[in-house]
């Protein structure tokens, strides 16, 4: 399952590429927009990253489960014998390959483009590999609830994003730390349990959210 | 018949729509009576003979509104929440009746606790809004209540509508206590210098008992307003069957 979803976003190329060239684009948009001042960079830098990575997650969750619902193969996945969550975590961390990843790994390039120092960077680096995947399973949840609806877009930020403000605020805030020599242990703690915790029961919920979504056509 | 058995038998019998209608039927008129009371008392305890706050002056009285309705609102949404896990698990209608009343109601508990909120902070605090923790955490509620009635009102099929949001509602209890502590965390590493709600911990007797009368008369209110919401409700959902016939032809 988790090969076939690679296999098949590795086809549409262009689609991979969308989020990170969103993400890259809003990020750099935040020095036009504010200043150019190293200092003022800095000091909002990991804020930026942060809301532009979770912004591309956001966008990015649209297609996840869009053609097998389209197609009918979602009741068919439901169907199969295996157990409905653990196919929804293939999926989920297939999206998480295509998605998040490219933008994880980018993510030290953009730190130093606001001028971050190299052990911040890293610690960004750090904070989005706990935090996205989170991001990613959350907004499963919300997209397995709003598929099929005819303003699905909209609706799911307003159901996703209070449930985001958690890894946000941990993110950034270990980010923020780093850059002021503080301690920053404890909200990388932080989002490793949220992250162990999503990835646990999301996939429940997820697949009970979908077997809704299906029996709704 | 054991003891034991007569409470199932009870529960049973309230979860069935026509038994319900009538019992609450007869239920609302003393809700209606003792939510009057309660509040009348509450209201002119707090107003009238509540000694004025030493710091605050008169200002402070604003808390007889705003201190019940933030509590409604998180009340609210657990017992939404209860009766969403209710009927995913249990299948009683009646359940996501309650669960789609509330809804519209605790917005409104959460929308006035911020309104009244930022109406007291613009004397006592100079602004109208702080991103304090507790001020943060109730607009993020708000967000997840517009976001549950948001996927009710999108879906057209009721009894999809309601599994759907149920399961929104039991993912947003999960994280409403992780979204508070985030976000207290986050507040008091931003801003050391905090104003806390009240100078002094313990609160004057002549104002902590209109402050639990009025706690007590708006959950009174929201009973009312559940009652008569989900009366309405039910005959909407149920219109199809033998006793709303029965009742619309008696009256």
């Amino acid at each position: 399952m988790l090969f076939r979803d690679l296999q098949i976003a590795f086809r549409q190329r262009a689609e991979i590429m969308l989020p990170v060239i969103f993400f890259v684009v809003v990020v750099s948009l935040f020095p036009l927009a504010i200043s150019p001042d190293p200092d003022v960079l800095r000091s909002i830098g990991p804020g930026v990253i942060w809301v532009a990575a979770l912004l591309s997650i956001l966008l990015s969750l649209q297609s996840l489960f869009r053609s097998d619902f389209n197609d009918g193969s979602m009741e068919q996945i439901l169907l199969s014998p295996y157990p409905g969550s653990l196919l929804m975590l293939a999926r989920i961390v297939a999206q998480w390959c295509v998605t998040g990843l490219p933008l994880i790994i980018i993510s030290p390039l953009l730190g130093l483009l606001l001028h971050l120092e190299t052990h911040v960077n890293w610690i960004l680096f750090i904070s989005l590999l706990l935090g996205v995947p989170y991001l990613n399973m959350v907004g499963a949840i919300g997209v397995a609830l709003t598929i099929g609806l005819r303003q699905a877009g909209a609706l799911l930020s307003l159901l996703v994003l209070p449930l985001y403000v958690p890894v946000l605020i941990f993110g950034s805030n270990a980010v923020i730390s780093a850059a002021n020599d503080l301690p920053y242990n404890g909200q990388l703690l932080w989002l490793a349990a949220l992250l162990v915790m999503a990835t646990t029961l999301s996939p429940f919920v997820i697949s009970s959210a979908l077997r809704v979504s299906c029996s709704y056509r | 018949m054991s003891e034991q058995n007569k409470t199932w038998l009870w529960f049973h019998r309230m979860g069935s729509p026509a038994y319900f209608y009538n019992f609450a039927g007869l239920l609302l008129p003393w809700c209606v009576i003792a939510t009057v009371i309660l509040m009348l008392i509450g209201l002119i305890g707090g107003l009238v003979y509540a000694p004025a706050d030493y710091q605050q002056g008169e200002g402070f009285r604003i808390i007889y509104v705003h201190v019940p309705s933030a509590w409604m609102s998180m009340f609210v949404y657990m017992v939404m929440a209860i009766n969403g896990a209710i009927f995913l698990i249990w299948h009683i209608k009646l359940s996501d009746i309650i669960a789609r009343s509330s809804a519209v109601i605790g917005a409104s508990f959460t929308f006035l606790a911020l309104a009244t909120g930022s109406i007291w902070g613009k004397p006592m605090w100079g602004t109208w809004w702080v991103w304090d923790a507790r001020l943060t955490s109730e607009l993020l509620l708000l967000f997840l209540y517009l976001g549950y009635i948001g996927l009710r009102a999108a879906i057209d099929d009721r009894r999809v509508a309601g599994k759907a949001a149920s399961i929104l509602a039991l993912v947003g209890v999960i994280n409403i206590p992780i979204i508070h502590y985030s976000v207290v965390w986050w507040n008091t590493l931003h801003q050391p210098a905090s104003i806390s709600k009240f100078d002094n911990p313990s609160i004057h007797i002549d104002m902590l008992i209109p402050l639990l009368c009025m706690a007590l008369a708006f959950k009174l209110f929201y009973l009312c307003i559940l009652l008569i919401n989900s009366r309405s409700e039910l005959l909407e959902q149920e219109k199809r069957t033998q006793w709303v016939k029965e009742l619309v032809t008696s009256s």
